[in-house]
């Protein structure tokens, strides 16, 4: 059936400086206002897909920049605890993260600030979407082409669906309800896969030990 | 005999390289030139090297020239490179008339390529005023800035960016070094080429021979550093750091390097660090012609720890390739470097010789966090900062430029 087709698509990504930098956390809630939307999209996904340090304290570079240039632990706790699948849109996680920074300078007596050359730098990113020609019209099909994706796939259809898709939901699990009720325990442990604390590379192996799970048991 | 492709696939794996061939397809047949303004020596050199051979394995039709000049025009060069990472370099205005007029020459010379491109990419300040010229053009420009912008001296800068400005759009290797322009700025680390001579897999034997040919007793622990004999890569402070160590452990220096033929201070390092050196039989310096990639890669394979103490630097493929032979890196806290030495992961940060010492103190007493961090290190440019990555940065770059400057760029393809 041509409509159950699950085409997998691939993307990738560049990296473009704003050229807007923040020295201190107060700069940081100004430039946040006003700066572009797809810098929020960067700086808590994007990043996934752009060489880097995966660091395993913090999961975004606002929690980063400020625990290591700032040496503020209160707030890179709480940007870092910032979970970007719950807000509704960029705006959302905008205000979310704003509202962290200026309840904090609230309570500081001073401005936390970073040396020179330790500034944060704004950055956005493009995005070239592309389709592999590689379709499934069978979900057990997904257990041999999963291991074979590209990380860019994998973030097209488990991330970067979460802003094409109500209720930040993945590719896979919205195909798969058109099954009907068939595949109801598939669809739920896909669901359960929290891809904001893990590498893309991590992100592939959950979702292929998730259908191998559904479909041979875990046996594989 | 595989292709080039194919043999990169051995490395990264098909998925990677399928992802590439993909990216690549609307591009096919497109005319894509580089210019910078040396074919050996630099990093610049031995990436532009690779990437045309493989661009054009996918069907674009890439190409590569340099621009040539008098002495006088390196000087001018040499000094806006000091200036834009941050030294107060004066240039003359006979030296900016050089620059100007030797520019010229080479759009004469270069005239029809430029003109008919799709896309230029200009490597560098050397060859940054040939857009000036180039009144006709019918592609998109690019100007690629390798170095560490991030504080330059403002008059060099300021008269940079009067042809800077009107590029299409500007590459940058870490987001630090941008300078605000008007038009996109991308940031695209540069990487190092698995299969160069630099980098391959050496055998012991020729690991060994190439130690015993400088009469470098290997029993002993190897610290070297490689890189041009520049002040920004402080040798000086190398030399004092290896002493401070040698006070408590026998311990090796190697100070290896090579001459780029648009370097004119070279020589004059070269002289300081050997004074400073003082004749020292285990500070060993190897003066390397620019194409001794296969020494280079021997002794960063053959060392126990790589150094690279830079004071400045843009992105630092010496640390790159370091990393890339499983080895701990000890770096300067500097530039690129910042994104490619974790510390305690795979190396160590370090803003003094006195830091450098403690570091590699620290590592030579500890084997087994060498090794662990040595691996650490591998698997990091492996998934970093190989060359597949950067072409696949650059091919994203160009589809973006081509197609529109939305977020989000569909690329409607056949099926394959």
């Amino acid at each position: 059936m041509e409509e159950t087709n699950f085409n997998i698509m691939d993307c990738a990504l560049i990296a473009i400086a704003t050229g807007e930098k923040a020295q201190n956390l107060r700069e940081l809630g100004d430039y946040l206002k006003n700066t572009h939307q797809g810098c929020l999209y960067y700086h808590f996904w994007g990043a996934h897909l752009h060489s880097h340090f995966d660091d395993l304290e913090f999961q975004n570079d606002f929690a980063i920049w400020t625990s290591r240039k700032l040496n503020d632990s209160k707030i890179s706790e709480q940007l870092s605890l910032i979970d970007p699948n719950i807000y509704k849109d960029m705006e959302e996680l905008r205000t979310e993260v704003i509202e962290i920074i200026e309840q904090q300078l609230y309570e500081l007596e001073y401005v936390p600030w970073a040396k020179r050359g330790q500034e944060f730098h704004f950055i956005r990113s493009q995005i070239v979407i592309f389709d592999t020609g590689v379709f499934v019209n069978d979900p057990k099909d997904l257990l041999k082409r999963i291991p074979e994706m590209s990380i860019g796939s994998i973030f097209y259809h488990f991330i970067d669906s979460r802003r094409r898709l109500p209720d930040n939901r993945n590719d896979f699990s919205v195909w798969l309800d058109r099954f009907r009720n068939k595949y109801t325990g598939l669809i739920k442990d896909l669901d359960m896969i929290d891809p904001y604390f893990t590498t893309l590379n991590e992100l592939r192996q959950d979702i292929n030990t998730v259908f191998i799970n559904y479909f041979e048991g875990g046996t594989a | 005999m595989k292709n080039l492709l194919e043999q990169y696939a051995s490395i990264v794996g098909d998925v990677v390289i399928d992802h590439i061939r993909q990216l690549a397809a609307p591009l096919k047949g497109m005319k894509i030139l580089h210019i910078n303004s040396t074919k050996e020596g630099g990093g610049v050199a031995e990436i532009l090297n690779r990437l045309i051979p493989l661009k054009r394995e996918l069907g674009i039709d890439a190409e590569w020239e340099i621009i040539t000049g008098e002495k006088d025009f390196y000087q001018c060069t040499k000094k806006m490179h000091n200036s834009l990472q941050g030294n107060r370099d004066e240039i003359s205005d006979t030296l900016y008339s050089v620059y100007e007029k030797t520019n010229l020459r080479n759009f004469e010379r270069l005239k029809t390529k430029l003109e008919q491109a799709d896309v230029v990419f200009i490597h560098d300040p050397q060859p940054a005023a040939l857009l000036y010229h180039c009144k006709d053009r019918k592609g998109k420009w690019l100007w690629r800035c390798h170095i560490d912008v991030s504080h330059p001296y403002r008059p060099v800068w300021k008269y940079l960016r009067e042809y800077i400005k009107d590029y299409d759009a500007s590459i940058w290797s870490v987001s630090t070094f941008v300078q605000p322009l008007s038009h996109p700025m991308y940031l695209i680390p540069p990487s190092i080429d698995p299969l160069s001579e630099k980098n391959i897999v050496l055998s012991e034997k020729e690991i060994s021979a190439f130690f015993d040919s400088w009469k470098i007793n290997r029993s002993f622990p190897v610290i070297s550093q490689v890189s041009r004999f520049d002040r920004f890569k402080d040798p000086i402070g190398v030399i004092q750091s290896y002493r401070l160590v040698k006070k408590y452990i026998p311990v090796q220096l190697v100070l290896a390097g090579g001459g780029a033929s648009d370097d004119p201070e070279g020589g004059q390092v070269l002289k300081e660090i050997k004074t400073f050196a003082n004749h020292d039989p285990d500070i060993h310096i190897l003066e390397l012609p620019p194409d001794a990639h296969r020494a280079i890669n021997a002794l960063q394979r053959g060392s126990d720890i790589i150094i690279q103490k830079s004071l400045k630097e843009g992105f630092g493929l010496t640390v790159t390739e370091g990393l890339w032979k499983g080895k701990p890196v000890i770096a300067g806290d500097t530039g690129g470097i910042t994104l490619q030495v974790i510390n305690h992961f795979n190396g160590f940060r370090v803003n003094t010789p006195e830091g450098a010492a403690l570091r590699i103190r620290y590592l030579l007493k500890h084997p087994e966090i060498m090794e662990t961090m040595g691996k650490n290190a591998r698997q990091f440019v492996l998934d970093n900062y190989l060359i597949t990555r950067h072409l696949r940065e650059y091919l994203t770059l160009v589809v973006a430029l081509l197609y529109g400057s939305e977020e989000k760029i569909e690329l409607n393809l056949p099926a394959r």
